[in-house]
Order: C-alpha cells, then structure tokens, then sequence
C-alpha cells in the first residue's frame, strides 16, 4: 500500500475513526483511552450502588432488628421479622438528663449518623471505651408485658475491642439493673479467639448478672478472676482474648455508667419513666 | 484448540498452580481461610474477578497504549471487585458481613493482575475468560484445602457444622488455637508445596547455589 492511499484511508474514517487509528502509546490516545475508562468504569460502579443501595439498607435494618429480637429472647426464624419487631416501642433517650425526648422520630433516628454529629455529639476526654464522639441522644427499646408495664429495655452500646468497634445491645430486665443479655451485631474481632464475643455459651454467661449492688454502685466485670463484689457481678473473660475482653469490659461499664444510661436507669429505678 | 483450551482450564489446579507453583495471592489465603464458608465465598469472588478482569482487558488489549496498562488493569479489576462486594452486600447480607474488608482487598490480589499482565495483554477474550476460571479455580482448590484443616482442626467444626465437638461447648476436643491465626496458613501452604513437589518432581525449581566441593588435599 502507497504512503498516499494510507493517508486517503485514515481521512475517510472520521474523526473517530482517526482518533482510534493513532499509534496506541500517542499522548493524546493515552489521554482518551484513560478518560473514556474511567467513565465507562464510574458509571457502571455508581450504577451498581445506586441500583443495590435500597437492598442493603433492608439488609442492614433486618439484620438489625433480628438481633434485637434474639437480645431480647423472643427471636423466632420462622416468623416475620418486622411483625415481630412491632412488639418492641422504640424511644430517643437524651443521655444527660436519661428522659425520652420526641424531638426525633424513634423509628428514623440514626443513632450513628448523630454521633457524627457535632450538633448532637461530643468529643470525649476520658474515653475508656475508644468511642471518641459520643451522641447526646441514643435509641433505646422497650419491652412491654400485656399489662402495659415494661418488661426489657433494650439499650444499645459500642466500643473498640483489639482491631474493630465492637456495637451491640444489652438486654436489662424492668427494674434496670438484672442482665437478662448481650450480643454484639457488628465487629472484626479475631474469629476464633475474639470474634467468640458470639459465642452462645459465653453470651449465656451474662443471663443473670447484676449491674450494680444494693448500693448502686457500678460493680458488672468481665474478667479473669471474679471480684471481690461476687459472682453475681462477674462475666468470665474470653480465653486468648484478653484485649477484646476488656474491650468488652470498658464498653458495658462505659455505657451503663453515668456517662452512659447511668441517670436513665436511676430515673428507671426512682419510677419516673 | 478446544484440546487448549481445556489445557487452561486444567492446568492451574496443579501443574501450574497459582498458589503452590508460582506462589501469588498468599497474602488473601492466609487472611481468609480460618472457616471454610469465608474461604468457598472467597474463591468463588476472585475466579468471577480474574475471569471476567481478563476478559475485559483482552477485549481492549490492543487499544491499552503501554505506558499505562498497569493502571487500566487495575481500574477494571477494582470496578469488578466494587460490583461484587455491592451484590454481596445486597444479596448475601450475612456472608459480606463475615467477609468484610477481604473482599476489597481481591483489588490487590497478586493472581488477579498477574493473570490480567501475563496472560490476557496477549490473548484472546474468550481464552483470557478460560484461563481467569482456571486459575480461580486453581486458587479456589487450595484454599479449600487450607480451609477445612484450619477449621476443622482451629475450631472442630466444618461449613459452621460441629464435627469434633470443642471443650468450650462442652465437647472433649482442645481447639489448636494456632490454627485460627494467619501464621499457621503459612505452615499448611508450606506443607501443601512441599507435598506438590513431590508429587510432580518437575515443579521443583532449580537451586540458585551451587555447593562447591573442595578437594581434600
């Protein structure tokens, strides 16, 4: 083919023609094989996520309420998980002063979201539990019997473990102060060693505990040896584990403490809820 | 050429094992292989990622101008791993939980590029699709392997199913704690290549030293 009858042949192409026919390591190939890439890359990665996001947000929220429902005891496969989750009444609580607030609606509040905050959070000091920002406002669930009467309050906690945030729930008991149970929904703990957080038979261990004695004072451990309060206080610490069980350990007594629900469960036990 | 083609599917099991022969994508199987139910999810993952990766970049393979085809591999294997971890998250909740941050990492899994650079930037998309399968696959089997030891002997249960009932749960059998940490994936896939070389005398490479043998005076 004649240098002439090349050149007629590029030209007859088009623009896009031209442009595709270039040498593939040209400067201006290189520039539109790398924007058209990550176009077409973008576009279908966001597609993606646009398309799914309502799935996962189902997802996340079921996932959830079904660990609600088992921290509560009353989790049943077979059932439908929102008809169950009906039973519960979810509140926003105002931790500082430990009263209900309908600023919010329970059923929307994002707790998380809110302790990102710095309108409804704040920065802490003394952070046993790793939290860093800590939401002014927490929603909690209650129980009720067929009396009305609350029966289980369902308070969420969270707080850092060896590698990851550890969040769950503890189940307490109407006078505020029994354990009835603990479960954790979201962490990265070591399978095996500290990911044994989900362990039935050590989550069966809190059943039962006590928070704190006639005194009020905050006693629940998790730890090696039992205290000198007594067993009724004493969760025994996970074998090789010993950082995410006193991750554990900081978290619950963080939370339960007065910076936590302390003034909620003092106004639980004084009858003002 | 369906006699080759067959040839790439089936050699990454053993001859030409990603794992145990050229020694990629250990840094994955040590980080994923303490139950087997993560590591059968994992695998799966990474054979769609390196297949359909290869494909795509042997489609456009003549139009990657040099100087940049690392970055263009790269974008295309890290939207596929985004769009699987999407789908994971929407349609296996509870496995992407277990999963976590592993499945972004197939981003930087050894096989995925090495597979993309070696083998795809000269073939066909169709061979490329081939091969990507094959060497997931390859992957796939040892980490299964690697899978059920860890589980079976790190926590006496297999696919979550109790096989040797553990103390902690009142069974009789002492979990061997070591096997649930990434150190002691390290041990079986060392035993695995050792086992492999054996087996096929001609995976073993040749030494780099030679022992010189000084004459006794």
């Amino acid at each position: 083919m004649s240098e002439e009858n090349k050149d007629l042949q590029t030209t007859n192409k088009g623009p896009i023609g031209r442009f595709l026919a270039l040498p593939t390591d040209s400067v201006p190939k290189t520039v539109f094989v790398a924007v058209t890439l990550c176009l077409v890359a973008s576009m279908i990665v966001s597609a993606a996520a646009v398309s799914l996001r309502p799935l996962q947000e189902v997802n996340k929220l079921k996932d959830k309420q079904i660990n609600i429902l088992q921290v509560a005891g009353i989790y049943d496969p077979e059932a439908d998980v929102i008809e169950s989750f009906a039973a519960f009444e979810p509140r926003v609580l105002e931790l500082a002063t430990g009263e209900f607030t309908d600023e919010f609606d329970a059923a929307t509040f994002d707790d998380r979201a809110a302790a990102n905050d710095p309108a409804t959070s704040v920065a802490l000091d003394d952070d046993p539990a790793g939290i860093v920002r800590q939401g002014n406002y927490a929603t909690v669930y209650l129980l009720r019997d067929d009396a009305g009467e609350i029966d289980k309050l369902i308070l969420p906690l969270h707080g850092y473990g060896l590698w990851s945030t550890l969040y769950g729930f503890i189940a307490l008991e109407e006078n505020g102060n029994d354990i009835f149970g603990l479960q954790f929904y979201e962490h990265a703990e070591t399978p095996g060693l500290g990911a044994e957080v989900d362990n039935p038979r050590w989550k069966s261990l809190w059943s039962g505990k006590r928070l704190s004695d006639d005194d009020g004072t905050l006693q629940i451990r998790v730890s090696k040896t039992a205290p000198a309060a007594g067993a009724d206080f004493h969760i025994d610490a996970l074998a090789g584990a010993t950082l995410t069980s006193n991750g554990v350990d900081n978290l619950v007594r963080f939370w339960m403490g007065e910076a936590g629900f302390g003034p909620f469960l003092t106004n639980l036990k004084a009858g003002d809820i | 050429m369906a006699h080759k083609r067959r040839e790439l599917l089936i050699d990454p099991m053993v001859d030409n094992n990603p794992i145990t022969l050229q020694v990629l994508g250990i840094c994955s199987a040590l980080a994923v292989t303490s139950s087997l139910q993560v590591a059968l999810v994992m695998s799966i993952a990474v054979t769609l990622v390196t297949a359909f990766s290869s494909m795509f970049i042997s489609m456009i393979r003549n139009q990657i101008p040099g100087s940049i085809r690392i970055i263009v591999q790269m974008v295309i294997i890290a939207s596929l791993v985004i769009l699987v971890d999407q789908m994971l998250k929407a349609f296996a909740f509870e496995i992407s939980k277990t999963l976590s941050v592993f499945v972004g990492l197939i981003i930087t899994n050894c096989i995925v590029m090495g597979r993309a650079e070696a083998f795809a930037m000269k073939n066909t998309p169709i061979d490329s699709f081939i091969d990507g399968v094959g060497n997931g696959l390859g992957y796939g089997l040892i980490l299964m392997l690697v899978g059920v030891i860890r589980e079976l002997f790190g926590s006496g249960s297999l696919l979550g199913f109790t096989i040797l009932p553990t103390v902690n749960n009142g069974g009789w059998y002492v979990p061997n704690g070591l096997l649930l940490l990434p150190p002691s994936a390290f041990f079986i896939i060392g035993l695995l290549i050792w086992g492999f070389r054996t087996w096929k005398k001609d995976q073993v490479e040749d030494r780099e030293y030679k022992i010189q043998v000084v004459e006794s005076h």
